[in-house]
């Protein structure tokens, strides 16, 4: 928008979310608080083995138990519905065998489902799905990287030859001789453990087949109801337009509830088979077998630099076991592509050499989770960068400041391929360093050093790739849609009706886009209520992922409300015989745009417009409600970026981490709501934070989850957690009129580099240092015995 | 076909947000699955079902508790509170008022028993350090936020309790 409106609760109002009260009182509707009449309730058998031949299945027993409506086989669920095959076509070389709903002749990890016992409670179905008995034969299984590409190694689907999925390689400039040539190279290996997305609500959804009609309504915890919307019409063979697909309130997404799961899928079999609504809600232990998992990545990374301190050639070599499958849709090379294109990315260089590999593994299945490849981007950066600013005597400030992209240099394309238009390193790092009191904490921290107390700093600067464009997912042969719509309509009383494509999560997009909507429109927001997440009703549109709601569905908002705008307008016009252009909308009045007098108000051009057209010029045409939709045809993604610091101390007798304060400044364009972007950076810090310090999927050699529970698998809690102080820099987006990139990533991004380098800090006085995450305490304790 | 254990009903007389309850309950059915499955109060969350998340915290005479760790049977002789009574009595609505000011929540899954163990916190009426709240609060997990907020939110409506009383009780 050329002009900011001056209103209270437009864009850039500080606003509390409209949800909240609903919330907070008990009022939320998610998933399992859903019935409807004659639903049944689903249970699955997972198979207990990482690999393993099924021999027979007896569901006889579990058939007569009390309140079993069906129990269901490979058999009866896979023939109604088309194989899955997680391949992304613009990715040549990327392969998997095609996925199946249930395990038929074989399991190829630990949780894979088997069958389905669909019965009147969800108790039930759980008791008579212990009745279930299937007689297996393991067979070795591949728990790693290296076990999955050693020679003679067990190939899981032979019809692949081997478990390799992707192997990738991109090369800038000429590395080999930078690296040759350097006057520093500093050389890393770093490991990154699985882990978990741990959305407090569980995965859910209730599936409504009507065999009467032959429509199919499900109500769906996902993020993109039109994904599934396509996923179930193209994999179930039902007609698109007669599937709706509803997301209600969902306990938290973080791009795990965008992935495709078999189990969801195969709940709607089961609805299409019984011609009866079938409710199916993960529960926490299986959420961990069965929830698509993210990141287990073994990276090698280097620099070269020359004596003036300038980098000259960066390289990563990137190997990440990426489960039994690829993940359908989206896809499994995405972390690795991340990771090797955004590496090194705020600064300038010119030579790059990069390789990521993706294996199979009899584990659960990658898929998405907030900042995929990204922050692994962040952290090889960001340590071999501070580790270069040692070596070269220089504070990694300084260091930063005069190998940062220059702004005279943007636009630019960085040698991994990243387009740097708007970004602003320079301005966010002064902030921070600002924020938080560099100097002097530096100097805390050296006073403290001789008293054998040992406190680290961190700083780490990320680009975030957000909102992507067309060009994205379009050449991947993925039904997904990186365009959003909104349709608005004026209601006869005056108010605005908006209905999104998008969905919430609890970002608070929906009050963003209602705020944006009030101002376009030129109302308050009071006058405006936004309903999202129903493929049925709005346009066409993506929903909740790479940080995308608000500046893509934001800006299909205000082009609605310029719309909706102009065209009540015309209407007044015609009634009050004043020129449009002579009127405007303010605070739901239409006024004279030179006097600010009311001329006539909402109410009555809603009144008029829809009950008493009779009074109008006969070729009038009344459009009261208007539809708008946004993509970005040409761009890759809008680039946000930002800086962030820790300050730790680790404790050399107990090996504990202490988290002391962590500063974050971004930059995501134009800011709508100040108050969400904040505790969505502070929310992606804290999970930034938790994948550094506590969580991992612990998995023995051959592949079984050993920390399947909430007790074993640790997540960040209050107690461990810094205050977090947080500034902003506004660059906005220059190719919408909003201006406004995502947020919703760059939190974790940054807060995973600049913990890992913080750690390290304070460790290098004693000689150590820790490059496998997540740094428990006992890994803090090896490497201080071994002073690597 | 084994016997399943615990499908006898058991009585129970209690009181829940306020009102007599009489029933027969499932011997085998836990507090938070009665409350939403039975008593229709779904506004108590299931997160985990092994007493980690916090998001089932109901208030059992005075003191909260984890909704999927207490049968339903066991509340006979007691009172239950939860968050649609604790909203309904108005004994939340100044942490409320501070969660939403602050936005100190996004998804809302845990905010039924973030609110609760919060008020327990400041029903007490004494002043604590941001750590100590921070630490009181951590058997309620929050996934969505940075608790910053929360922690922000608790201390606002604490520093009000001790300004108006000395002490104070459920």
């Amino acid at each position: 928008m050329s002009a900011r409106q001056a209103s209270s609760t437009g864009i850039g109002a500080r606003i509390p979310r409209r949800e909240l009260k609903r919330l907070l009182s008990g009022h939320g509707r998610y998933i399992d608080d859903i019935e409807l009449p004659r639903m049944l309730h689903a249970c699955f058998v997972r198979s207990p083995h990482p690999h393993a031949k099924l021999v027979s299945v007896d569901i006889a027993a579990a058939r007569r138990a009390p309140g079993v409506a069906a129990v269901f086989t490979a058999a009866d669920i896979n023939p109604k519905c088309e194989p899955f095959v997680g391949v992304a076509l613009h990715r040549p070389g990327h392969r998997s065998a095609p996925q199946r709903l249930l395990a038929a002749e074989r399991a190829v990890w630990q949780g894979q489902p088997v069958a389905v016992v669909v019965a009147e409670s969800r108790g039930e179905a759980e008791d008579a799905a212990e009745l279930v008995a299937i007689e297996w034969e393991p067979l070795p299984a591949v728990g790693d990287q290296w076990q999955a590409i050693a020679p003679g190694a067990p190939v899981i689907h032979a019809e692949l030859g081997d478990n390799v999925a992707f192997d990738f390689s991109l090369e800038k400039g000429e590395p080999g001789k930078a690296f040759a040539e350097a006057d520093i190279v500093i050389e890393e290996e770093l490991r990154f453990e699985r882990q978990m997305a741990v959305t407090l609500e569980t995965r859910g959804l209730i599936a409504d087949f009507n065999s009467g009609d032959g429509s199919l309504t499900v109500i769906h915890g996902h993020q993109s109801p039109f994904q599934m919307q396509e996923v179930f019409s193209r994999h179930l063979n039902i007609p698109e337009h007669k599937i709706r697909v509803t997301a209600p309130d969902i306990g938290g997404g973080f791009g795990m509830k965008l992935n495709l799961y078999c189990d969801e899928i195969a709940t709607v079999v089961a609805s299409m088979l019984l011609g009866r609504p079938v409710k199916f809600c993960v529960d926490r232990l299986e959420s961990f077998v069965s929830d698509a998992q993210a990141r287990d990545h073994l990276i090698k990374c280097r620099i070269a630099l020359n004596k003036a301190g300038e980098i000259t050639a960066m390289e990563m070599d990137d190997i990440s076991a990426v489960g039994a499958y690829g993940m359908p849709l989206r896809f499994n090379v995405a972390e690795g592509m991340m990771a090797i294109t955004l590496a090194g990315a705020p600064y300038r260089f010119e030579n790059y050499k990069g390789r990521t590999r993706s294996v199979y593994v009899n584990k659960n299945l990658i898929g998405m989770y907030r900042g995929v490849g990204m922050p692994l981007a962040c952290v090889a950066t960001e340590l071999l960068t501070d580790l270069a600013a040692d070596k070269l005597g220089l504070d990694t400030v300084e260091f930063k400041r005069r190998n940062y992209w220059p702004k005279a240099s943007l636009p630019c394309v960085t040698p991994g391929g990243q387009k740097l238009e708007t970004v602003s390193f320079h301005e966010c790092l002064e902030k921070l360093v600002r924020l938080m009191n560099y100097d002097a904490l530096r100097k805390e921290q050296a006073e403290l050093r001789k008293r054998g107390i040992y406190r680290g700093i961190g700083i780490a600067t990320f680009c975030e790739q957000t909102a992507y464009g067309a060009p994205y997912y379009g050449p991947s042969g993925a039904a997904i849609s990186t365009q959003d719509g909104c349709t608005l309509r004026l209601e006869p009383s005056g108010s605005v009706r908006c209905i999104t494509s998008l969905t919430d999560q609890g970002q608070g997009t929906l009050t963003s886009v209602a705020q944006i909507v009030a101002d376009s429109v030129g109302l308050s927001i009071e006058q405006v209520s936004v309903a999202g997440g129903d493929s049925a009703i709005s346009p066409y549109g993506g929903g909740a992922w790479a940080s995308r709601g608000t500046a893509i569905g934001g800006e299909a908002a205000l082009r609605a409300g310029t719309m909706l705008k102009q065209n009540i307008l015309a209407l007044a016009s015609a009634i009050t015989q004043t020129p449009a252009d002579a009127l405007t909308i303010a605070e739901g009045q239409v006024m004279n745009a030179r006097t600010g007098q009311v001329v006539i108000s909402l109410a009555d051009v809603g009144r008029i417009g829809y009950f008493r057209q009779d009074t109008l010029p006969r070729d009038f045409d009344v459009q009261l409600s208007v539809s708008a939709s946004f993509v970005a045809n040409d761009k890759m993604c809008y680039m946000a970026n930002g800086v962030q610091a820790s300050y730790v101390e680790v404790d050399c007798e107990t090996g504990f981490i202490k988290m002391l304060g962590q500063w974050a400044v971004d930059d995501c364009g134009r800011v709508i709501n100040p108050l969400l972007v904040d505790e969505q950076v502070r929310g992606g810090i804290v999970q930034g934070i938790g994948a550094v310090l506590f969580e991992e999927c612990i998995y023995s050699d051959d592949g079984n989850l050993l920390n399947g529970t909430m007790a074993d698998y640790l997540v960040p809690m209050a107690g461990e957690m810094p205050d977090i102080a947080l500034d902003h820099v506004e660059t906005p987006e220059a190719s919408t009129r909003l201006g406004a990139k995502g947020i919703g990533e760059g939190g974790l991004i940054g807060a995973m580099g600049s913990v890992w380098v913080a750690v390290n800090d304070a460790l290098k006085p004693l000689g150590a240092k820790v490059r496998h995450q997540p740094f428990t305490p006992e890994r803090i304790l090896d490497v201080l015995a071994r002073k690597t | 076909m084994t016997d399943l254990v615990g499908e006898e009903d058991v009585p129970i007389e209690a009181t829940l947000n306020g009102k007599p309850l009489k029933r027969r309950v499932k011997a085998r059915q836990h507090l938070a699955d009665f409350l939403r499955q039975e008593m229709e109060l779904t506004g108590t969350h299931l997160g985990c079902e092994h007493g980690i998340c916090g998001a089932c915290t109901v208030v059992i005479d005075g003191c909260t508790a984890r909704g999927c760790l207490t049968l339903a049977a066991q509340i006979s002789g007691k009172s239950v509170d939860t968050i649609e009574g604790m909203t309904e009595s108005g004994k939340l609505s100044e942490l409320q008022s501070e969660f939403i000011a602050r936005n100190a929540a996004q998804c809302g899954f845990c905010s039924s028993g973030m609110l609760l163990t919060a008020y327990e916190l400041v029903a007490s009426g004494r002043k604590m350090s941001r750590a100590e709240i921070r630490e009181f609060i951590s058997g309620n997990m929050c996934r969505c936020t940075g608790y910053h907020a929360i922690v922000d939110a608790v201390e606002a409506v604490m520093a009000k309790k001790v300004k108006a009383s000395a002490g104070g009780k459920f």
